[in-house]
């Protein structure tokens, strides 16, 4: 059924409900967080390279004592989640850039969340860990 | 696409995304770290061992190197958002910027990371 038959009214031209949707049919609100998440890391990378300094040739008992702390697990906590949702929606663009076939597409596109989400959740989990000093 | 002429900019896009995926597939080295940490001084070792091999080192140089890259390649993205750096010497100029700061803070981190004890 194609839109034209439809008895549906709208005061909506076709062209005004697809404008801005784009590949990914959500319209620009991930080109958005793409900058949040951005600026954000830029924002997050001085001390990120600190914490990653202040942990080079510890052992694992030292390692741990430093990720656990209050303020280096909210940073790196901070700095996880940035980096998920950017990639997620970085390799998004990607998948959408370059393969065609609907089905394929699809199927990356649903992969490539659960691979974001997997390495967000299981980092949070290792800092999470840490921090409770389990 | 044989029609353009090959740019800087048009390459160092490319350049962008690849260090991007590359960021992407690195994040499984962060977790795993991570994850060490976490579990205990056996799984840490194997993490160390690994980041002290050349091969690790060069991966951790490589993962250095595309994180600057892609920061200051994306801080270059944020200027051409607000709407500044559109002429050609101001696109060449940020373009420029972008590769030679990327290689250059990669190699400060480096130097920085030795010289307080990630050689040991």
């Amino acid at each position: 059924m194609s839109a034209t038959d439809t008895p549906k009214r709208s005061m909506r031209t076709p062209l005004g409900r697809v404008r801005n949707l784009g590949a990914a049919h959500s319209g620009t609100s991930d080109f958005w967080r793409q900058r949040i998440t951005g600026v954000a890391m830029t924002l997050l990378m001085i001390p990120v390279i600190v914490i990653v300094m202040m942990l080079l040739g510890r052992n694992q008992a030292g390692a741990a004592q430093i990720l656990g702390s209050l303020p280096i697990a909210v940073i790196l906590l901070l700095f996880i989640f940035a980096s998920a949702w950017h990639m997620k929606i970085g390799m998004q663009v990607v998948i959408e850039d370059y393969i065609h076939n609907e089905k394929l597409k699809l199927v990356s596109i649903m992969l490539n969340n659960f691979f974001s989400i997997a390495v967000a959740l299981a980092s949070t989990y290792a800092i999470l860990k840490l921090s409770s000093g389990v | 696409m044989q029609v353009y002429r090959w740019t800087l900019t048009m390459a160092l896009s490319i350049v962008h995304r690849a260090t991007g995926i590359a960021l992407y597939a690195g994040t499984l080295l962060l977790a795993w770290w991570l994850i060490a940490a976490a579990s205990g001084p056996a799984a840490y070792g194997h993490v160390q061992a690994f980041t002290g091999s050349i091969i690790g080192r060069l991966i951790v140089f490589g993962y250095t190197w595309a994180l600057m890259h892609h920061m200051l390649s994306g801080i270059r993205h944020f200027v051409w958002d607000l709407g500044y750096g559109f002429k050609a010497n101001e696109r060449e100029a940020l373009t420029w910027g972008a590769l030679i700061g990327g290689i250059v803070l990669t190699v400060l981190i480096w130097i920085v990371a030795y010289a307080i004890g990630g050689g040991r």
